[in-house]
C-alpha cells in the first residue's frame, strides 16, 4: 500500500514540479503540500492524468494555526474510485489572499468552499455565489476560529413582549472553565502557559 | 372576465418557500424555489438551522467525551458515526481491535444501516402519499433500538464505540434475540416490498426521477446509494474494507438508471444483505471458542477491569486519568471514513499530542447530495422536489453539524 502511495507521490511531484511543494506519507495517507495559485490547475491534473483519475472531490475544509504567518491552511481531500486510492492537497493561506475556486473542476466544491469561507473567513476568488452557508442569516465572525470564544459573543431568546427572537450579549451565569490537564511530567511541547515567568 | 385575465398573461414566476416547517423537508431544510409555473428552474437550499458547532465543540472534549457527539450527528444510525471517529483515533495511536471487538461493531453497524434504510425507505414512499410503509417500518425500528438500547443502556444515543473496541461485550441471550429478528425480518421486509415496489403511483412517481448519469456521481461527490444506484459498484466495506469485512459473505446492490425508483431498490436489497452479514456476525458470536476481549486491553483508551482496580493502586489511577484527563494523542493527521448507510461519513482528524483533537472536520454524506439539489431539481416540477430530496436521504444533523 504504501509502495504504491510512494509510486504516486513521486509520479504527481514529478509531473508538477512547479506547484508542488513537498509530499509525504503518514499512517498510510499520502499528503502533498502545493502552492495556493496552483491549485486550480494541480486538482485538473490529478483529476484527468491516467495514473491518477482522482474524479471524486471528497471534502475541503480549513485548519486555524494562529502562529504562522499564512494561519490557515486549506485541506483537500480527493478520491479516485477508478484506482482506489486517495490523495490530500494541502496549502496555505490567510485572512486577506484568496484561494481560487475549484468549483469549475469539481462543481461540488461550491459548497465546501462555502463552509469554509463561512467557518474561517477563507476568500475563494472566482466563486460564483460566496455567501454564508451555516450561521444565521447576518450572522458576524468566523466561528471556528481558534480565536472565536467556543460560547459565541452573542444568544438568542423569545422576547414575549417583543413577539420575535431577540439577541443578546452572552451572558454566562459561571465562567466557561477550560481545564489545562498538561503534566510537568510528560506534558505538551508547547509552552505551558506560566512557565515564561520562570526564566524572567 | 378574470380567467381570461390569466390565460393571456406570459407564464407566471414566482419563489416559494418550502420549510423549514414542512413534513417532506426531512427536519429543518429551508428550500427557496424559484418556479415557472409549476416548473422549477433554480433551487437555493438554505441549511444551518439546526448547526450545534459540533467541530468547534470537538475541539473542546477530550476524545472520549467527544463519541457521544458522533450519536447526534446522523441520529438515524448513531453507531456509524463513532465509528469513524473511533477509527480516526485508533490509526493515530496504533490500537488494533480484537476480533470479538471488530464483530461487535460490525453488527451494530448494520443494524444502523438497516435502522436507516427502513427510515428512509418509509418516508420516502410517505413524501409521495403512502402512509401505510412508515407505520411498519417503524415497528421493526423499534425493536433494533431495543438492540442499541441492551447493548448500550441507550435507544439512540449509545457512545457505545470506543477507540480499541466497543465499551462492553454482548450478552448472550442479546445475541441469540438479534440472530431470532433476523430470522422475522424478511417477511416484513416482503410486506413493505408488496406495498411498494410494483405500486403504480409509487412507481409514477419515482421512475425517471432525478436521473444523475456516472459523470454527475463522481463531479458532485456523491457516495454511497447515490453511486450505486447510478450503476457505479463502489462500496467502501469491499474497496477498502475495514474491521472484518473482507470475512463476510455479502452482495454490493447496484443499480441501472439512476434515478429516485433505483435508489430505492438499492436500499431495499441493501437492507437484505445487512441481515445476512448481520446472521454472520451472531452465528460467529455465538461460537464458545470467539469469546474473548472486546476493548484492546493493551492501550491506554481501556479502563482497567472493575475487579483490578480494588487490589491495584496504578490500575485505579490509570482509570481516575482516563475519565478526567482523557488520553494524549500523537501528533499527526488522519483521515478515517467508513461506509455509512448514506454514504461515505468521513472523519478528518488533526492530533497536536494533546488529549484534545486539535481540528475535526466531519465529512457527511448528506453535505454534498444536498449541495447538488439546484442541479438534480431543474427544469423537474414541483411535486418532484420532495421526491427527490426523499430519496437523498436527508438527515440535518450531519449536514449542519
Amino acid at each position: 500500500m504504501s509502495e504504491a502511495l510512494k509510486v504516486l507521490g513521486e509520479h504527481v511531484a514529478s509531473a508538477q514540479p512547479e506547484a508542488v511543494t513537498g509530499w509525504d506519507i503518514a499512517h498510510g495517507e499520502l499528503t502533498i503540500a502545493i502552492y495556493r495559485d496552483r491549485i486550480e490547475e494541480v486538482l485538473t491534473w490529478l483529476r484527468d492524468d491516467p495514473a491518477c483519475k482522482f474524479t471524486t472531490l471528497i471534502d475541503i475544509c480549513g485548519v486555524d494555526y494562529p502562529q504562522r504567518a499564512e494561519r490557515f491552511e486549506v485541506v483537500y481531500h480527493l478520491l479516485s474510485m477508478h484506482q482506489n486510492h486517495r490523495i490530500r492537497v494541502k496549502l496555505s493561506t490567510d485572512e486577506e489572499s484568496a484561494v481560487p475556486s475549484v468549483h469549475g473542476v469539481y462543481p461540488v466544491a461550491d459548497w465546501f468552499e462555502r463552509e469554509a469561507f463561512d467557518m474561517y473567513g477563507i476568500i475563494f476568488s472566482g466563486h460564483p455565489d460566496l455567501r454564508r452557508l451555516l450561521t444565521d442569516y447576518g450572522f458576524e465572525g468566523y466561528p471556528l476560529r481558534k480565536d472565536f470564544p467556543l460560547t459565541g459573543y452573542v444568544e438568542v431568546r423569545w422576547d414575549e413582549e417583543e413577539k420575535r427572537v431577540v439577541y443578546e450579549p452572552v451572558e454566562l451565569v459561571q465562567e466557561y472553565r477550560d481545564f489545562d490537564f498538561m503534566s510537568p511530567w510528560e506534558g505538551a511541547k508547547y509552552v505551558i502557559p506560566g512557565d515564561e515567568k520562570a526564566e524572567g | 372576465m378574470a380567467d381570461d385575465q390569466i390565460t393571456n398573461e406570459a407564464p407566471r414566476k414566482f419563489t416559494l418557500n418550502f420549510g423549514p416547517q414542512h413534513p417532506a423537508a426531512h427536519g429543518v431544510l429551508r428550500l427557496v424555489l424559484e418556479l415557472d409555473g409549476e416548473v422549477v428552474e433554480r433551487v437555493d437550499p438554505h441549511i444551518g438551522l439546526l448547526h450545534r458547532g459540533t467541530e468547534k465543540l470537538l475541539e473542546h472534549k477530550t476524545y472520549l467525551q467527544g463519541i457521544g457527539y458522533f450519536d447526534r450527528l446522523d441520529y438515524v444510525a448513531p453507531m456509524n458515526q463513532e465509528h469513524a471517529f473511533c477509527m480516526a483515533a485508533e490509526r493515530l495511536a496504533g490500537i488494533t481491535v480484537p476480533k470479538r471487538g471488530q464483530y461487535v461493531r460490525v453488527l451494530y453497524c448494520e443494524i444502523g444501516r438497516v435502522l436507516n434504510h427502513l427510515l428512509n425507505v418509509t418516508t420516502q414512499a410517505m413524501d409521495v402519499g403512502a402512509l401505510t410503509p412508515p407505520l411498519w417500518g417503524f415497528e421493526e425500528r423499534e425493536k433494533l433500538m431495543v438492540f442499541y438500547e441492551r447493548a448500550s443502556g441507550s435507544r439512540m444515543h449509545a457512545h457505545y464505540f470506543r477507540p480499541g473496541g466497543v465499551h462492553q461485550d454482548l450478552p448472550p441471550q442479546l445475541i441469540q434475540d438479534i440472530r431470532d429478528w433476523c430470522d422475522q425480518f424478511p417477511a416484513k421486509l416482503d410486506d413493505i416490498d408488496a406495498l411498494l415496489t410494483e405500486n403504480r403511483i409509487f412507481k409514477q412517481r419515482n421512475v425517471d426521477i432525478g436521473v444523475v448519469t456516472k459523470e454527475d456521481v463522481l463531479a458532485w461527490g456523491f457516495s454511497g446509494v447515490m453511486v450505486r444506484g447510478s450503476g457505479l459498484a463502489w462500496d467502501l466495506r469491499r474497496s477498502q474494507p475495514y474491521e472484518v469485512y473482507d470475512e463476510l459473505d455479502f452482495q454490493i446492490p447496484v443499480g441501472k438508471n439512476g434515478d429516485c425508483y433505483d435508489r430505492y431498490l438499492c436500499r431495499m436489497e441493501e437492507m437484505r444483505e445487512s441481515v445476512k452479514i448481520m446472521i454472520q456476525c451472531c452465528d460467529w458470536l455465538m461460537k464458545e471458542e470467539n469469546a474473548g476481549e472486546v476493548l484492546a486491553t493493551d492501550s491506554k483508551f481501556s479502563p482497567p477491569r472493575r475487579a483490578e482496580m480494588k487490589r491495584s493502586m496504578e490500575a485505579l489511577i490509570q482509570h481516575f486519568k482516563l475519565y478526567t484527563e482523557g488520553v494524549h494523542v500523537d501528533e499527526g493527521e488522519v483521515y478515517a471514513c467508513v461506509e455509512a448507510p448514506k454514504g461515505e461519513f468521513g472523519v478528518y482528524l488533526v492530533a497536536d499530542g494533546t488529549n484534545k483533537p486539535y481540528r475535526l472536520k466531519i465529512r457527511a454524506p448528506g453535505f454534498p447530495h444536498l449541495a447538488a439539489m439546484d442541479f438534480m431539481n431543474r427544469g423537474h416540477m414541483l411535486a418532484d422536489v420532495s421526491a427527490i430530496l426523499g430519496s437523498l436521504d436527508i438527515v440535518f444533523g450531519e449536514i449542519d453539524r
